[in-house]
């Protein structure tokens, strides 16, 4: 089993981000509004882009197994999704925290990305839900597939009924300048994002190959039996 | 009518009439929904808006649908005649569709008493809120049928649906709201056309990968 | 002509393998027995001939369209609200069978369900409805026929009314039968297949 790209992911990761967050924390200059709390975004968009990636790759991979009937991409499809579903939590408590410490509130209806995050959550969440409800099999890994491609299509509906939603939901307001990037902090955005990309591809090929692993075992033990 | 039109409407029909003998859901998603409204009713404090009153109408709609979905399969179920019906049909999306009749018609009947029920508890309807209903309905019956032929499969079934529907109903509730409360309806009523189109599109393909084991 | 070809075929269930590397080649016309104890994989088998499982592994062939085939399971697959002239309307709608009508009417009448017919399922008792459920696989005349325990709730007039259908079709069709009872078939068997 080709296993190189799992463990050169995780010492690429911890490299990349490693570096990224030193470079977010002491090289990057401060925001002129939020000051040092701004830093937070370093670490809370690349997360949240990162978890969509991962939903997108669910996505695909449930893609293949409705179109090649291969049980094989079932547990690929299911890993991305729980990938996915990680940084998701991660995106809403980071995005929780940056938005105590720029306003004082826990949370906040008008942070779209936020609203965005718990809708995608409560869905796929019931992903999980449906997962442990049924039975293993085709039929599970196809439900589970079909699902997930409505998750991905849902992301941006979603997205848009938040944004028509605004016009009634009539949220207190708290505007943040969407950073205006120098190119500086572009840089480092762009080097904590490949940092969290390649820790989702570590994470996913650790818990891949473990899955797999119990698979082979259990079918060696069959086998023995 | 030949071919797959002409399944959808044996299906449908054969929906309706299992419906017509028992006499279980419609009466029982009248009744939900009414007293829903009147809980409502005493859940809003008097100086409430006509504008939260209509959230809770949307509210009423979505949870009644709930009702409708839950006992989606339960006739295919019993038996197993999902079975046959999967045998037997060239295109398994025709069961998709026509159980999506079916529980159009049902939410309509459903509604043909909540929406005159909510006028009269409440605030008068203007057109954009039934045609937001309409509209709405479509995409609830689409999404809907689906996770409900999902839900049965699984062990935990009724607790099932809701927590699969919920998250995707959301834009619908979105939609329909503001195309009540909003001046302008007619880009709430668009996106509740397009979220239509492309979730029923959606389903109507997915259906036959829902249903094989 | 081969009917059905399957090698290795398995078919598991979540941790249980309830088929496993099963071959099996039946041609065109054969009527195969399957027996074996309860539990032994026998309507898993007829359930993957079908196409109403798919194999978790091996190969499986069928040379006959979905449409072509019958299949009757342990439940009737009828809706227990509608009368059995209903369920025989909408399956001959959906199988497309010519002359929908009269071939209702004459496997209603030869499997002496015609009296009865307008009355809901759920009052039949359990030979009615196994009777009505042999029906609805024959209805559209299919070329493969697989019968799940066909013999069972089914009383002496209705088994006798079988072995005669059976007997008919021996040659003309191919059929897959599983049984407890493996002498009633082995007559007309051309294969006799033990499973567990």
């Amino acid at each position: 089993m080709r296993n190189s790209a799992g463990p050169a992911a995780a010492l690429g990761a911890l490299v990349v981000l490693g570096v990224g967050l030193g470079l977010a924390l002491f090289w990057a200059p401060e925001d002129a509004d939020q000051g040092f709390s701004q830093k937070i975004f370093y670490v809370h968009v690349p997360i949240a882009l990162t978890a969509y990636a991962c939903f997108g790759w669910g996505a695909w991979k449930a893609l293949r197994l409705l179109w090649t009937r291969d049980g094989r991409y079932d547990l690929e499809s299911y890993t991305a999704v729980h990938m996915g579903t990680i940084f998701g939590v991660l995106t809403l408590v980071t995005g929780s925290l940056w938005a105590k410490v720029s306003w004082g509130i826990w949370w906040s209806w008008s942070e779209r990305q936020l609203v965005l995050f718990l809708v995608l959550f409560l869905f796929y969440s019931a992903y999980f839900m449906l997962r442990y409800s049924t039975d293993p099999g085709p039929r599970r890994a196809n439900m589970s597939a079909v699902y997930a491609l409505f998750g991905v299509v849902l992301i941006p509906v979603s997205f848009l009924a938040i944004r028509l939603a605004e016009n009634f939901i009539h949220p207190v307001v708290f505007t943040r300048d969407g950073p205006q990037m120098a190119g500086s902090m572009f840089f480092v955005f762009c080097v904590c994002l490949a940092g969290m990309l390649l820790l989702a591809v570590a994470l996913y090929q650790a818990e891949l190959t473990g899955k797999r692993l119990d698979e082979r075992l259990r079918e060696l033990r069959e086998a023995l039996a | 009518m030949s071919g797959y039109l002409g399944d959808v409407a044996a299906l449908a029909r054969t929906s309706l009439l299992l419906e017509l003998r028992s006499r279980d859901t419609v009466p029982a998603m009248v009744l939900f929904v009414v007293s829903a409204l009147v809980v409502f009713r005493f859940s809003l404090p008097a100086d409430a808006s006509d504008l939260a009153a209509l959230g809770l109408l949307w509210i009423a709609i979505v949870f009644t649908a709930i009702l409708a979905l839950t006992r989606a399969f339960v006739a295919e179920r019993e038996g197993r005649v999902l079975d046959g019906l999967v045998l037997a049909t060239a295109d398994r999306s025709a069961i998709w569709l026509g159980k999506v009749v079916g529980v159009l018609a049902f939410l309509v009947l459903a509604e043909l008493v909540a929406l005159p029920a909510f006028a009269l508890f409440f605030t008068p309807l203007g057109w954009e809120t039934v045609a937001a209903v309409a509209l709405a309905n479509v995409g609830i019956a689409a999404v809907g049928t689906l996770l409900a032929a999902m839900a049965a499969a699984s062990r935990a079934r009724e607790l099932l649906l809701p927590l699969l529907f919920l998250p995707l109903v959301i834009p619908i509730v979105v939609g329909g709201v503001g195309a009540s409360v909003e001046p302008d309806p007619s880009r709430y009523l668009a996106f509740l056309g397009l979220y239509d189109l492309i979730f029923a599109i959606l389903a109507w393909a997915s259906f036959d990968y829902v249903v094989a084991e | 002509m081969t009917a059905i070809r399957a090698r290795a075929l398995e078919r598991r269930f979540g941790e249980k393998r309830v088929l496993a590397g099963l071959d099996l080649d039946v041609p065109a016309g054969g009527f195969v027995a399957v027996t074996g104890p309860n539990g032994s994989g026998k309507s898993t088998l007829l359930a993957l001939l079908a196409g109403l499982l798919t194999p978790t592994g091996g190969e499986l062939e069928i040379a006959v369209e979905r449409a072509e085939v019958g299949y009757l399971a342990h439940e009737p697959l009828v809706y227990r609200e509608l009368s059995a002239l209903e369920n025989l309307e909408l399956y001959g709608r959906l199988y497309r069978v010519p002359e929908r009508r009269e071939r209702i009417g004459m496997l209603l009448e030869r499997y002496g369900l015609w009296e009865a017919r307008h009355e809901r399922v759920s009052a039949y008792s359990r030979g009615m409805a196994q009777r009505l459920a042999l029906c609805r696989t024959l209805l559209h005349d299919p070329r493969l026929v697989l019968l799940d325990e066909p013999y069972s709730a089914l009383d002496a007039d209705g088994a006798r009314l079988l072995d005669a259908e059976l007997a008919a079709l021996a040659g003309e069709r191919t059929l897959v039968v599983s049984t407890h009872d493996p002498e009633r078939v082995r007559p007309l068997a051309t294969e006799e297949l033990t499973l567990g």
